[in-house]
């Protein structure tokens, strides 16, 4: 199976019953397949004349608490932008699917890149937290797209799917569960304001029809939903909320594998190019190189960085111009050195073995 | 009950301006679904930005206040993913037809079951008074200080060209003319707009010789011509009087529909 095609049944199985989406390569596979499967299990498929309007359906079925999903690339996540930022604000559980391709602008619509793993954590206005996975096979297009629909009803966040043409396209051998685990969002509490966070600092869901009368805004709002945008201190809670409730949980959020921990040279990767160090890793001296596979890239998992206690050097293939080596460069005190890749192919494993020898 | 129960109160006072005619508008919207009773928990309100689009934080109903030009792209979603809930979106002339006017022509083109209340005050309002797509040739606004040169959209016809399934047009002056047409737009399945043209004396009238709220309801009233006189007038072959606008029922025809309430 496709991997577009397993982030849409992945969907399905995590029972998301409303998609909108506009069509666009190389995502719109996952469009295609959600128009055939979503009827067949009472759910609802409408192609919006937009990115813009896809974003903002999606939100609109959120609300009705429905698990609601849309999928793009490059130039649709550029539109999505606006309204990224109202689900953000707004706290709306929702799951946005990039088949990333070779960008700026029209770029390449049919090659690979991860040029947007910026993008989906800073692109919106604003100051604003979100998860973002990176799937490496088709199987974790299943499961990552199943996990990306828990984490955004579990932290009432926008949660993106950070794939790329080469994942999206590529066929391997899929298993489907038979049952797969369901977060859904809490429901309000008793005497609970619809935007009163509980410990965890995520508000109980308060979705449309259900009595609730809630006012959703994408204005500065105090606890009960209603504007209040000229009030500087609770403007300033109210960002710093939303970005604690999913910086303050990156460590339960964490996804990865580890490989050859005691390691001096570490390899880190997520989604397609982890596929060339772990090809790499197979013709490698045994041992000798480390390896850090991220399947969730945002929030960044610093800590994890540490459990390679006698790294020298990090070594980063990207498909972009060093995206996440900056952000590493951030939490170490050792080398790091980027090997960005642009163009649509993968890093040869033979090049990475070189650069790693190299450091040797 | 009546449709005061439908005000947020914990809300009030509102943001709009002395001599808005927004309120008006909203009066007429609540009567009108009261009057249908239709119920506070199965009914959503969405709107975009703008003056207009603050309605929906007034009425104690779920609701959502929307980025600019994009409530009818939300209205959408929610209407797709729960049809039994019942979908009326505020909007206004910058909203609709300028930044949302591709969501808006798609969302005739659907006839998806909401209805669209546009408060048409001819400007932006809440951004201080700039120029939008239905300020009339020659008046003056922020963005347009020698009067505007460009030609106006007119939304009814916009709409009906576009496929909607009811279009009607009053002003703030025909408030009871006003509640039937939207009594009638709740209750047609499918797509209907409602516009309404709306004095904004703040930012409207204060630049263009119009200086209080009476004489500017008095122009929409007397500029107002029914339709049934135009068809007549057209009928018989006579002209129709410049700088008059039609009101009344534009558009109420049967289209094939979507999302309608089971």
């Amino acid at each position: 199976m496709q991997g577009n095609d397993a982030c849409a049944e992945g969907a399905i199985a995590a029972e998301c019953r409303f998609f909108a989406g506009y069509p666009i390569t190389p995502s719109s596979e996952v469009a295609e397949h959600m128009a055939r499967r979503l009827p067949k299990v009472g759910g609802t498929f409408i192609q919006m004349e937009d990115e813009i309007a896809s974003m903002a359906a999606i939100i609109g079925g959120a609300w009705t608490g429905v698990r609601s999903m849309t999928a793009t690339s490059g130039p649709g996540f550029s539109l999505m932008m606006e309204n990224i930022g109202y689900a953000a604000f707004t706290e709306t559980p929702c799951v946005v699917v990039n088949i990333q391709r070779g960008g700026p602008s029209t770029g390449q619509p049919t090659l690979a890149a991860q040029g947007d793993m910026l993008q989906c954590r800073f692109g919106s206005h604003g100051d604003y937290s979100a998860i973002a996975l990176a799937p490496s096979s088709v199987q974790e297009m299943f499961d990552l797209t199943v996990k990306a629909f828990n984490l955004a009803d579990r932290f009432r966040v926008p949660v993106f799917l950070m794939a790329d043409e080469i994942i999206g396209h590529l066929r391997e051998r899929v298993e489907f569960p038979d049952s797969v685990e369901r977060i859904r969002p809490r429901p309000i509490r008793e005497g609970m304001l619809p935007f009163e966070p509980e410990d965890d600092l995520v508000p109980g869901f308060t979705p449309f029809g259900h009595g609730h009368r809630v006012h959703v805004t994408g204005l500065t709002h105090n606890e009960k939903g209603y504007p209040a945008s000229t009030d500087p201190d609770l403007h300033e809670q109210l960002v710093m909320r939303l970005i604690e409730k999913v910086e303050r949980a990156r460590h339960e959020i964490a996804d990865y594998d580890i490989k050859n921990p005691d390691a001096e040279i570490v390899f880190l990767s997520y989604g397609a190019p982890t596929r060339s160090v772990r090809e790499m890793l197979l013709n490698a001296p045994d041992g000798l190189y480390g390896h850090l596979n991220l399947r969730i890239v945002w929030p960044f998992p610093e800590d994890i960085l540490k459990k390679f206690s006698d790294a020298r050097v990090f070594i980063i293939p990207e498909m972009n111009m060093g995206q996440i080596a900056r952000e590493v460069e951030r939490h170490v005190d050792q080398d790091v050195i980027s090997i960005p890749r642009l163009g649509g192919e993968l890093h040869h494993p033979h090049d990475l073995l070189k650069r790693a020898e190299e450091c040797t | 009950m009546s449709y005061e129960e439908w005000f947020r109160h914990d809300r009030l006072p509102h943001i709009f301006c002395a001599g808005c005619g927004n309120g008006s508008i909203i009066n007429c919207t609540l009567s009108a679904i009261d009057s249908l009773g239709w119920e506070k928990d199965e009914t959503v309100f969405v709107s975009g930005i703008g003056c207009s689009s603050r309605a929906p934080g007034y009425i104690t109903a779920d609701s959502l206040h929307t980025t600019h030009g994009r409530a009818l792209a939300f209205a959408t979603g929610v209407k797709m993913a729960n049809p039994d809930l019942n979908l009326v979106v505020f909007t206004g002339d910058g909203d609709l037809s300028a930044i949302g006017g591709n969501h808006f022509i798609h969302s005739c083109r659907r006839n998806i079951d909401m209805t669209v209340i546009c408060m048409n005050n001819h400007i932006y309002g809440m951004t201080g008074g700039q120029g939008s797509p239905c300020t009339p040739p020659g008046a003056v606004s922020t963005t347009t200080p020698y009067g505007m040169d460009e030609n106006p959209f007119d939304l009814c016809e916009l709409a009906t060209a576009a496929g909607a399934h009811f279009v009607a047009r009053w002003t703030s002056y025909h408030v009871r003319e006003l509640t039937r047409s939207i009594t009638l737009g709740l209750q047609r399945p499918g797509f209907s707009f409602i516009e309404v043209f709306v004095q904004c004396p703040t930012n409207f009238g204060r630049r263009n010789k119009l200086r209080d709220v009476q004489s500017m309801i008095e122009v929409l009233r007397d500029r107002a011509l029914l339709k049934e006189k135009y068809d007549r007038l057209v009928a018989e072959g006579k002209e129709v009087p410049p700088d008059m606008f039609v009101v009344g029922n534009l558009t109420d025809r049967e289209r094939s529909k979507t999302r309608v309430k089971r």
